[in-house]
């Protein structure tokens, strides 16, 4: 039923809590990241590397640039004009913003969750079978059902609306309406999920789910989120890096980010100081 | 690190990190008011100032359970962060080793109540009058490197509780050499080992108050080796 298994039944294991960082295979590495809106510069030189199987979240204030880097990583700032990026961000050591790289390709393997949850008008189905039937990835309506029943599985979502796969996707509620995103985002077979914080439109017990998700979803994916609550990057999240004025300011352990971190800045930010 | 000189944006936030801090100190205050107290009262055999030493140990406990409640609720309602995070953390232990040392004081004042005479006899006097000092001494540096999140001060503290655990040896010896020569003061000497023994425990508490202060200004754990340090026993 499962037809992701084959594919995602790697060798690594998901980062636990414990264990290492530096251990951890890289899957996303980036180089002096540079990002301009016309004149003004957004993003600083930011070198990090991003762990496979594990989530990384990115704190920071707003307008600190965190954001803008997340949408560098699948090329998401090519749609804004004047926006121009320098430096190196490589996935499984590919440049992504290399000329002969296919953006529709990269984008299916580095899946991305907004904000606001924003289903296609059309069916729960079609929603998830969208991305993989344009990709070409399924041939029929069967592959199809299967792509999207074990996305939905996955996303957590099947359960509650497996008797109403044909209603609109817009008919959910908030918290679905995200979980159906996800599906949507992880039918793709992406590498690499991205998720801008994607639980900032929602309620508590809803948010809850969708960490739970992130938590499970991290054995097989690779997780960057972008969050404004920093109590939500230190439960969900392995590794943290805290953006400033568009500077990469720290990044490391979750665990020691929030008990003991090297820089006044990001003491002074987590701590709720000015900083 | 340095501890963040900045406020807090939200101002009662502020206010509720000064106050648990202020109640730590005030403790900090009332346990060495008491230790202070019960040596005094089994130096000069004072059994009002004992029994009024006994009586305090409510309020001790009760300012324990205080701190507690106030570490839990900010817990709860604030979501601290590091170095906030670690105040109010060791601030439940720090009261904890307080309250415990409040309860040896307790100790030494009933087993003062024990002992009858106007006064110690003076041999023993020196020892114990040595022991105490030092013990004052070894509670207010770890209280004060806990106020002022001064992690050196705080290894100097660790650092030192061997002499007391040396001086405890050495006056379990002398005493038994009291007892050896003259079964008449077997009674008071035994009493006086107890309250040694209580002193002793005093120091491992200050010992502990001292890495808690440690961990509060540097984020870190003092090593292992530092640890055992003040885990030495009674050689005979």
């Amino acid at each position: 039923m499962d037809m992701m298994a084959g594919k995602f039944a790697a060798n690594v294991t998901p980062l636990e809590e414990g264990m290492s960082l530096s251990d951890h295979p890289i899957r996303l590495e980036a180089r002096d990241v540079c990002v301009h809106y016309g004149a003004k510069q957004a993003l600083y030189d930011v070198s990090i590397d991003i762990p496979d199987r594990a989530v990384t979240a990115f704190i920071g204030p707003s307008g600190c640039g965190k954001s803008t880097f997340l949408r560098c990583i699948n090329r998401m700032n090519d749609t804004i004009e004047g926006a121009r990026v320098t430096g190196r961000i490589a996935l499984d050591g590919e440049d992504v913003y290399d000329r002969s790289l296919d953006v529709v390709e990269l984008r299916a393997r580095v899946g991305m969750v907004f904000q606001k949850p924003n289903p296609f008008p059309k069916s729960i189905f079609e929603n998830v079978a969208y991305g993989p039937k344009i990709h070409g990835m399924v041939r029929n309506k069967a592959e199809a059902e299967e792509v999207v029943v074990s996305s939905l599985k996955r996303a957590g979502l099947f359960e509650e609306v497996k008797d109403r796969l044909h209603e609109p996707g817009t008919g959910l509620s908030g918290g679905q309406q995200q979980r159906l995103c996800i599906a949507r985002a992880i039918a793709t077979r992406p590498e690499v999920l991205l998720m801008d914080e994607p639980c900032s439109a929602l309620d508590p017990i809803a948010t809850a789910i969708i960490e739970e998700l992130i938590d499970e979803l991290r054995e097989n994916f690779t997780i960057v989120i972008v969050t404004h609550s920093m109590q939500q990057a230190a439960r969900v999240s392995q590794k943290t890096a805290f953006f400033h004025l568009g500077k990469l300011i720290e990044e490391g352990d979750t665990a020691n980010i929030f008990t003991n971190p090297a820089k006044k800045q990001t003491q002074d930010y987590i701590m709720g100081r000015i900083g | 690190m340095t501890t963040a000189k900045n406020e807090h944006i939200v101002s009662s936030y502020e206010e509720e990190l000064t106050l648990l801090a202020q109640m730590i100190s005030e403790m900090g205050g009332m346990v060495e008011a008491a230790v202070t107290d019960a040596t005094q009262a089994l130096l000069k055999l004072d059994h009002p100032l004992a029994q009024a030493t006994i009586a305090r140990d409510k309020m001790i406990d009760e300012m324990q359970r205080r701190i507690d409640e106030k570490a839990v609720s900010m817990i709860a309602r604030r979501q601290p962060m590091a170095a906030d995070l670690r105040m109010i953390i060791t601030s439940i232990h720090v009261a904890n080793d307080l309250e415990r040392v409040g309860d040896m004081a307790k100790q030494v004042s009933r087993r003062s109540l024990q002992i009858e005479g106007l006064s110690l006899a003076p041999k023993f006097y020196n020892g114990v009058k040595h022991m105490t000092t030092l013990i004052l001494h070894q509670l207010q540096a770890a209280l004060d490197a806990y106020a002022e999140r001064n992690s050196a001060a705080a290894v100097a503290v660790c650092n030192s509780d061997d002499e007391i655990d040396a001086l405890h040896t050495s006056l379990f010896r002398e005493l038994l050499t009291y007892m050896m020569e003259d079964p008449r003061n077997i009674t008071q000497c035994t009493h006086l080992l107890f309250c040694a023994k209580s002193l002793e425990r005093v120091g491992d508490h200050a010992t502990n108050i001292a890495e808690a202060a440690y961990y509060l200004d540097t984020g870190k754990h003092l090593s292992s080796a530092v640890e055992d340090l003040h885990r030495t026993q009674v050689k005979v």
